[in-house]
């Protein structure tokens, strides 16, 4: 799907891609026991990484998202996480009820209590009767082509498997958080999991980004789900990661037959952020929701690419995505949608809405649906605005100060988002996020 | 209360004002009518504070301090409210909450203490009751989705729970039936008390059967042509606002 085009000429400096070669080289004897299929993946996306290099701007998808900071650096394999750093984090961030999975540095540390019928596991260390799937899975449902997916596969310390057997329900959401600690020298954080929801399962899966306060590394985050016929998941990606830190991640799923995905995607950190979505409806009434919010200041850069490929008929998807720009930020939208030839009757809905605080902040928002059958609903629709003046003066004649007034109107922007949300602890927290990066009220205003 | 001279505004150059003066103490009602584009509604949002409309010339005192020199808030704060003609959609905002922050805003402002939830239900509970408004209303986003009917109302209801000492009514029975013109006129009646001041901007005398008024003033192209008692109003219904073009105006703000 949203395959990065392969370039012409040299896309990196040569010294770039080769200082990775050197990491993935170096690495080697830790990989030693993995298994054929994995070594022949990685060798596979280091060559392919080798290849194609980093992405430059004048790629059609990467415009308006100079990763010059990312490509030039010579980010370094990372080394152990102190306890102390990511274990008072991880209390800070657990969420009740929830079981609770931690990766520091790109490396599980803790995977919680499997339970019936679920399993949370480091591939290092796989049950034998789920290695035929999930070899079948990993590094096939990522869009293939994507130079940072196969730069992620080779260099990957541990890959986290989540699998829900058939039929079984998840009650207990399970919190993914990936931890940045500081390094001697900024390293690349090759974050990786893969969800599989057998038929009839469900499951909600929460990936929370955060770091250690000033820690500077570049996170390449990859996230494989597979939604089975029947299955049902909700997926959570709160990306959170300090200001010192790059974010790029990406999120590929495939959707069987009624299967539903639900997607909150947040974006509210990292000096620059992206996330790449890409949802494939393989098989008729699967029902996507694509669900984002992003709040941006100072000189941050957000970043969402989603893609979505209705491949076969009778299918719905559903995407709201919002940001909240100030300062000098930079938001960026790219919402593919696809309508296969084969996919009659489907049922598509876009909507970018952006809410820019500044005469310096701004957003390129680009929809961009490709239709290719006839018997389709198909609608899409960007807004940029800013706070409404009628609004606030209707709030301060009510008595209402103007920075809670302004505050008050970046919130209500904000509400449906933030309604979605099925888990009140994350709802309230995204909330305090929004507090903030914003002006704080002197009262809720939720609702 | 209010001390209005000479007061010239407009917007964008266009001079709507053109010397308007106007004295209402506390315990009056003021009625201000006139044609459309008389500059009643601009007069009522010049008051109120709204960022469009530049004075030009002249001064608004309240209870002797210079209004144009506050922002919307502290006008509010000193106590006063303007109802919308159109009041605003806000979605993703409380009713409820709403109320409860503008409220206690102004209640902080003036060094009062903030109500708690419970305080603020029992208050809002018979406030509600008072204007036969319905109670789901207070909980949707304000004014989203509302009847015309039911955002005047909401009006209505936040001036009861601010109780202004100086309310002003910007065309507020506009498109109102008769029952809602009666809650309207119920819940303005409800605040009339000697420490307080309704200033009503109508374009018809209806109202003024149900608010009866002290005070009748006619705007006409950014004057007040002529000031009288209430039963200035019945002889515009009887000869509308032709009669008073031909008539010779008479001093501004002189009561009779």
């Amino acid at each position: 799907m949203s395959a990065m085009p392969r370039g012409q000429a040299v896309r990196t400096r040569p010294g770039r891609v080769t200082h990775y070669r050197r990491l993935y080289d170096d690495g080697a004897s830790g990989r030693a026991h993995e298994p054929a299929w994995l070594h022949a993946l990685r060798e596979e996306g280091m060559d392919a990484f080798e290849e194609q290099g980093f992405p430059l701007p004048r790629d059609e998808e990467w415009r308006f998202t100079p990763i010059g900071p990312i490509a030039e650096g010579l980010f370094t394999t990372p080394s152990e996480a102190s306890v102390d750093v990511w274990e008072p984090l991880a209390r800070q961030q657990a969420l009740p009820g929830a079981t609770q999975v931690v990766v520091a540095n790109g490396v599980i540390r803790t995977t919680g209590k499997s339970t019936a019928g679920l399993t949370v596991a480091r591939l290092r260390e796989l049950p034998a009767d789920l290695a035929p799937m999930v070899s079948e899975a990993l590094g096939k449902l990522t869009a293939r082509g994507s130079a940072l997916a196969s730069l992620n596969t080779a260099l990957m310390a541990d890959a986290l498997v989540i699998v829900v057997d058939r039929g079984v329900q998840v009650d207990a959401p399970v919190h993914v958080l990936y931890i940045g600690a500081a390094d001697r020298t900024p390293a690349v954080h090759s974050t990786r999991a893969l969800v599989l929801a057998q038929p009839m399962s469900s499951v909600t899966v929460i990936e929370t980004y955060i770091g250690q306060e000033g820690a500077a590394y570049w996170t390449n985050g990859v996230t494989e789900v597979g939604v089975g016929d029947g299955a049902a998941v909700e997926h959570y990606r709160l990306q959170q990661e300090p200001r010192t830190a790059y974010h790029l991640g990406q999120t590929a799923v495939r959707m069987g037959r009624d299967s539903r995905y639900t997607s909150h995607v947040v974006q509210t950190g990292a000096s620059l952020g992206r996330h790449d979505l890409s949802a494939a409806l393989l098989g008729p009434g699967a029902e996507c929701t694509l669900n984002g919010l992003c709040v941006a200041n100072d000189r941050q850069l957000i970043d969402n690419h989603t893609t979505i490929d209705h491949a076969v008929p009778h299918c719905e998807s559903h995407e709201t995505y919002k940001s909240i720009l100030a300062d000098r930020a930079r938001g960026v939208f790219n919402g593919k949608v696809f309508v296969r030839e084969d996919a009659q009757k489907t049922n598509a809905k876009q909507s970018n809405q952006t809410l820019l605080l500044s005469e310096a902040a701004q957003i390129d928002t680009k929809p961009q649906l490709e239709i290719f059958a006839d018997d389709v609903r198909c609608t899409h629709g960007a807004t940029v605005g800013q706070l409404d003046a009628e609004s606030l003066f209707y709030l301060r004649s009510r008595g209402i100060k103007q920075e809670d007034a302004r505050a008050v109107l970046v919130h209500a922007f904000a509400t449906d988002i933030l309604d979605r949300m099925g888990i009140a602890e994350i709802r309230s927290r995204i909330d305090a996020d929004l507090l903030v990066s914003l002006p704080t009220p002197s009262a809720p205003f939720t609702g | 209360m209010l001390d209005i001279r000479e007061l010239h505004a407009g917007v964008g150059g266009n001079e709507i004002l053109r010397g308007i003066s106007l004295s209402v103490r506390a315990g009056e009602v003021h009625a201000i009518m006139g044609p459309n584009g008389s500059g009643k509604s601009t007069l009522a949002r010049v008051i109120a504070g709204h960022h469009d409309y530049e004075v030009t010339s002249g001064e608004v005192l309240f209870e002797g301090q210079d209004l144009l020199e506050l922002e919307p808030e502290e006008r509010a704060w000193a106590g006063i409210f303007m109802a919308f003609q159109y009041p605003i959609e806000i979605p993703g905002v409380n009713n409820t909450y709403f109320l409860k922050a503008a409220l206690n805003a102004q209640r902080k402002a003036r060094g009062e203490n903030e109500l708690d939830a419970m305080e603020f239900m029992s208050l809002i509970r018979s406030r509600i009751k008072e204007l036969d408004m319905d109670p789901a209303l207070l909980n949707r986003p304000v004014n989203e989705g509302f009847s015309g009917g039911e955002k005047k109302r909401n009006e209505i209801l936040q001036m009861a729970v601010l109780s202004p000492k100086l309310a002003i009514l910007d065309e507020t029975d506009s498109g109102l039936d008769i029952d809602a013109l009666r809650v309207v006129a119920s819940g303005v009646n409800a605040l009339r008390s000697p420490e307080r001041a309704t200033i009503v901007v109508t374009h018809y005398q209806r109202l003024l059967d149900y608010i009866v008024p002290d005070f009748v003033h006619v705007l006409a192209d950014g004057r007040i042509l002529r000031s009288g008692d209430k039963t200035l109003a019945l002889e515009l219904e009887d000869k509308g606002y032709g009669w008073i073009d031909e008539e010779a105006p008479t001093p501004a703000g002189a009561r009779r």
